[in-house]
């Protein structure tokens, strides 16, 4: 928390939030300025998501907010008020990988890793979207995830075929 | 990074009153860039930051032949408007065209109408000579890197680019912003909305401190017109324009009826190009009266050797999208 609680002309600079991350319920006190992206990460411990660019620019800070995807690093903390917001560490089922994460790593979706989760996110956002629907589509509607290591043919592969349109592994 | 106090308005009139009683107050919207020039920047500094969010200002609806786009609406969710698909389809591919899905979800259609520059001599406060950012210190970008900057509405005060890809089809289309202010509401049009910099490039439109955009009106386009939106752009995808044109035609057998013609990627606010109509309208479809219409439009630029190369470009973006949409109609 920063040690900061008041503005220079006497105003309180701290928000009350719930935030709802992957179906539980956090009351948090938080600085105003604090970014859903730093809450997740630094209050939170939800480290799956990554502070890439921390500027809009990248993508792998993406989540869903009330099951869209947006990116945390420009979303404030305190406008996640009461919101359902859904990281890499909420997708798993019953102990499973989500079949987004199972198909990236069959199609090896990845090099470092660094992107990946907002990758994933972004995909899971896509398929509900029904934006997967052909290689040149899914290219255009996963432009705002960078990967620094080149990874897009194998990341393409893993959505097409969680997609059911490939069933080559 | 300054702190600030953070209020969700519970209603339009309080949202207004907050800010509009508060000189270092501001509207927070998507976020997109209001935070990313607050926290990430330091360019701007409120001490108080009043969020919009939850107004009930985010409803598109159809009265007769005028749209009304909420403010608050996302980029994403008027892409998604079957009336826009229908009859404005040029809107749907400049807002498809425009940054990221993620991104989509989040902006506002009032704030992507009122977006800041994206030029990195204003966004980086280290750089001292900016008459946007500091009136009367210079502009940086005249003698720096200008790729991504204006030749129309330019000067050397200022070749701040104005970005949006949506606001080149809005004033093509004459769309009017709904505002309300502390006491009273009114209406501009968009063409008259923008300010051109001149030797004050701080002051970017008509709007006073406090004032709210709570909707456009966008007019649709008659049913049988030809329109449409060409971005081009560094690269295929998730970049910002060096030129794009929007243009809307109605064409009678080979003749140019009525036009609407408008700049994006070029301009220091969004550029409708009424010069460029004057040239298409009564006149027949044609490669010779497209390039004199393309003329026309860029006739009076100002350049520096980063955005010389946009004259011709935005030249060529305007003739293709021409040609594009009025393909067999001759």
């Amino acid at each position: 928390m920063s040690p900061m609680s008041e503005t220079t002309r006497g105003a309180s600079t701290e928000v009350n939030v719930t935030l709802r991350v992957n179906g539980s319920a956090r009351r948090l006190r938080l600085d105003s300025r604090v970014t859903l992206l730093d809450a997740l990460r630094d209050v939170l411990e939800l480290t799956g998501t990554k502070k890439g660019c921390d500027q809009g620019a990248c993508g792998a800070c993406t989540v869903l907010a009330d099951g869209k995807r947006v990116l945390s690093c420009l979303t404030l903390a305190a406008q996640c008020d009461g919101r359902e917001v859904t990281t890499i560490e909420g997708l798993s089922r019953d102990g499973g990988l989500h079949p987004v994460q199972d198909a990236f790593i069959r199609h090896d979706g990845f090099q470092c890793g660094f992107c990946t989760p907002g990758q994933i996110m972004s995909a899971v956002a896509l398929l509900a979207e029904g934006r997967a629907g052909s290689e040149e589509e899914i290219r255009e509607f996963m432009s705002g995830n960078i990967c620094r290591c080149g990874a897009y043919p194998n990341i393409v592969a893993a959505i097409r075929d969680a997609a059911g349109r490939d069933a080559g592994v | 990074m300054q702190a600030f106090e953070y209020i969700r308005a519970e209603d339009v009139a309080s949202a207004v009153a907050l800010v509009s009683g508060d000189p270092k107050a501001h509207y927070l919207a998507g976020g997109t860039t209001q935070v990313d020039l607050m926290l990430k920047d330091g360019v701007l500094e409120p001490e108080r930051l009043v969020d919009i969010t939850r107004l009930p200002l985010r409803g598109i609806s159809r009265d007769g032949d005028v749209l009304r786009v909420g403010a608050l609406a996302t980029m994403e969710e008027l892409a998604a408007d079957v009336t826009v698909a229908e009859r404005l389809p040029f809107i749907r591919e400049a807002l498809l065209a425009s940054a990221s899905t993620q991104l989509r979800n989040m902006a506002t259609i009032g704030g992507n109408i009122l977006q800041r520059t994206r030029c990195r001599y204003f966004r980086d406060p280290a750089v001292a000579a900016c008459n946007k950012r500091a009136p009367g210190s210079g502009c940086a970008a005249v003698s720096g890197a200008a790729r991504m900057h204006a030749i129309l509405g330019a000067s050397e005060h200022c070749i701040a680019l104005h970005a949006s890809d949506l606001c080149v089809a809005l004033v093509a289309l004459d769309a009017v912003a709904q505002i309300q202010g502390a006491g009273a509401q009114r209406s501009v049009p968009l063409t008259g909305f923008f300010i051109v910099p001149g030797d004050r490039p701080d002051v970017e439109n008509v709007l006073r401190h406090g004032e709210l955009l709570t909707a456009i009106d966008i007019r649709l386009l008659p049913p049988g017109t030809r329109s449409g939106y060409l971005k081009v752009r560094d690269r295929a995808s998730y970049e910002f324009a060096l030129a794009s044109a929007a243009v809307a035609l109605t064409i009678n057998d080979g003749v140019i009826a009525h036009a609407r013609v408008a700049l994006g990627g070029v301009g220091t606010i969004p550029w409708r190009a009424p010069e460029a109509e004057a040239v298409l309208r009564g006149a027949p479809v044609g490669a010779q009266v497209f390039r004199a219409a393309a003329d026309a439009a860029v006739h009076d630029s100002f350049t520096v050797p980063g955005t010389a190369f946009k004259v011709e470009l935005a030249k060529r973006t305007l003739v293709r999208i021409l040609e594009t949409v009025t393909e067999g109609s001759a």
